[in-house]
């Protein structure tokens, strides 16, 4: 029962949910919007889920004394005190006048933004050296690469002068025909893929979901 | 004062790659420190001296710079922030542009995210732009944020056929059936234009997905260099145009500037990060030309 009630449940759910895309009628599009809530409240419930497993996972390296336990409390501070100024210091839990405390706001812009920021930017630096020690024109595939990835690069650059005119074409040419060609490829391909898993999800051949026990 | 700082700047790369091309065709190690001093140079004194390139908008941004012109004032513009910080220095620079554009023409503006950090991005965007540069712009009336709500591209499936399932009051709390700019408003499907701004899951191919194609809503949007050639198969079927990193939002900028005296002198940080970002793909590029004629010498030496 453990494992065929969810099998169940997601065979129905499935099918019901691929069968009313092709039923045009005010029933088949209420079925639709009533499950779409169900699916909102299962999402708040993994948001709360998921809180919890941080909490969970973060408190038990700080209490056993883990590698790097100190990187956890620090999570586990941002986390609750963002709450705690969320709900503006625990005083309105039901209203939005949370978004306007002035820490809250302070925290996320003065120090959630840098702090994502900066760590993006760093990506510059490794990218220049990864370009310098492995971008290497080995084989004809890898040189293909290489001179798409230069061509690319230059469109961008004022400095050309006549040639960057060229180059623009040259670089438009190459995202619009080979690139394309390839990446409707691949969302033709991964869209195939994904119906075939869905399918097998629905049809029970597909169990990882349930896990193990 | 940019054309000593580009002279300067351009001098300092050229000598620092030569010496750094002998001592690799030599079959010296070349640091990685010694690398990425070279992308601070190149990234710092153009933004020192203000080093700024000139910029003409090409079709897939024209497409959606043409599209908010020509629609009639008090069209209702939907912005999506579907962007974290570590992304917002590149695509803010159009979110912020999309924001200025409508509301210069008279549309109504609809600000949402389908991620959590879109909402204080948006508050931010409403902090930034909307009240001190258009003052006579009213909340509720002219435009609106409505935040974020969880559900990624389930939002999208349940706004395009009700707002009010999802979203009963803006970030304010304040009640949507009481606001002016939500009247006649039912659904995704009542927006002239709806406009994501992120490069992330969700964002533009959701908004493709979930969104713009099964309700036949008119789509454009702006991504992270990264992820836009990923969105090309979109263009021009299910996107109208696409800003495609730092490069997209310049092009669009220089067209506001172009057309509009007002925005003359606005805030530009995709022309002003088009100079960086220029000298630093330079670098690269000098990078992979070094790094290829080292491992040929290498090779050669051998034989």
């Amino acid at each position: 029962m453990k494992r065929q009630l969810p099998l169940a449940m997601v065979f129905i759910f499935g099918f019901l949910m691929i069968i009313q895309y092709f039923i045009p009628h005010e029933y088949s599009e209420w079925v639709n919007a009533f499950l779409m809530d169900w699916m909102m409240i299962i999402g708040v419930f993994a948001l709360a889920l998921g809180l919890w497993s941080l909490t969970r996972v973060s408190w038990d390296k700080v209490r056993q004394k883990k590698p790097n336990w100190g990187y956890s409390i620090v999570t586990l501070a941002g986390l609750f005190l963002m709450m705690f100024f969320g709900f503006d210091y625990f005083r309105h839990f039901s209203t939005a006048v949370g978004s306007d405390n002035y820490m809250y706001i302070h925290f996320y812009r003065h120090i959630v933004i840098p702090i994502q920021a900066t760590m993006f930017s760093l990506l510059a630096f490794f990218i220049a050296s990864a370009a310098y020690r492995a971008f290497r024109a080995r084989s004809l595939l890898a040189t293909l690469l290489l001179v798409a990835a230069l061509v690319i690069m230059l469109r961008f650059n004022p400095f050309l002068g006549p040639l960057q005119p060229i180059m623009e074409e040259f670089s438009v040419w190459l995202l619009n025909v080979p690139n394309l060609a390839a990446k409707r490829a691949i969302v033709i391909g991964v869209g195939l893929g994904m119906v075939a898993t869905a399918l097998k999800v629905i049809l029970g051949i597909e169990r990882a979901y349930l896990g193990k026990d | 004062m940019s054309d000593i700082g580009l002279i300067l700047s351009i001098g300092v790369i050229v000598v620092g790659l030569l010496w750094l091309t002998i001592r690799s065709l030599t079959g010296r190690e070349v640091e990685r420190r010694i690398i990425f001093l070279f992308i601070g140079i190149s990234v710092a004194i153009p933004l020192l001296f203000n080093i700024t390139v000139s910029e003409k908008a090409t079709p897939i941004v024209k497409g959606i710079y043409d599209k908010v012109e020509n629609l009639p004032s008090g069209s209702k513009i939907l912005i999506s922030f579907d962007y974290g910080p570590s992304m917002a220095p590149e695509v803010e620079p159009m979110s912020d542009a999309f924001l200025r554009h409508a509301l210069a023409k008279g549309h109504k503006v609809f600000i949402m995210g389908l991620w959590a950090t879109g909402q204080s991005l948006g508050a931010a965007a409403v902090d930034k732009i909307v009240k001190p540069e258009f003052p006579d712009k009213v909340d509720g009336v002219d435009y609106i944020n409505i935040g974020y709500k969880a559900g990624n591209q389930g939002v999208l499936n349940v706004i395009i056929t009700d707002f009010r399932k999802m979203y009963a009051t803006d970030v304010n709390g304040v009640d949507l059936d009481s606001v002016e700019i939500f009247e006649n408003i039912r659904s995704l499907k009542d927006m002239d234009l709806i406009l994501c701004v992120g490069g992330g899951f969700p964002g533009i191919k959701e908004w493709v997905l979930f969104a713009a194609d099964p309700g036949n809503i008119p789509l454009a949007g702006g991504s992270a260099a990264v992820a836009t050639p990923l969105l090309y198969p979109y263009y021009p079927k299910q996107l109208i145009g696409l800003l495609g990193g730092i490069k997209g939002a310049a092009e669009y900028e220089s067209e506001m500037k172009k057309n509009y005296p007002r925005f003359a002198d606005m805030p530009t940080p995709g022309l002003n990060m088009m100079g960086p970002q220029t000298l630093a793909h330079m670098v690269v590029m000098a990078f992979i030309v070094i790094g290829n004629l080292s491992f040929f010498f290498a090779k050669r030496r051998k034989k």
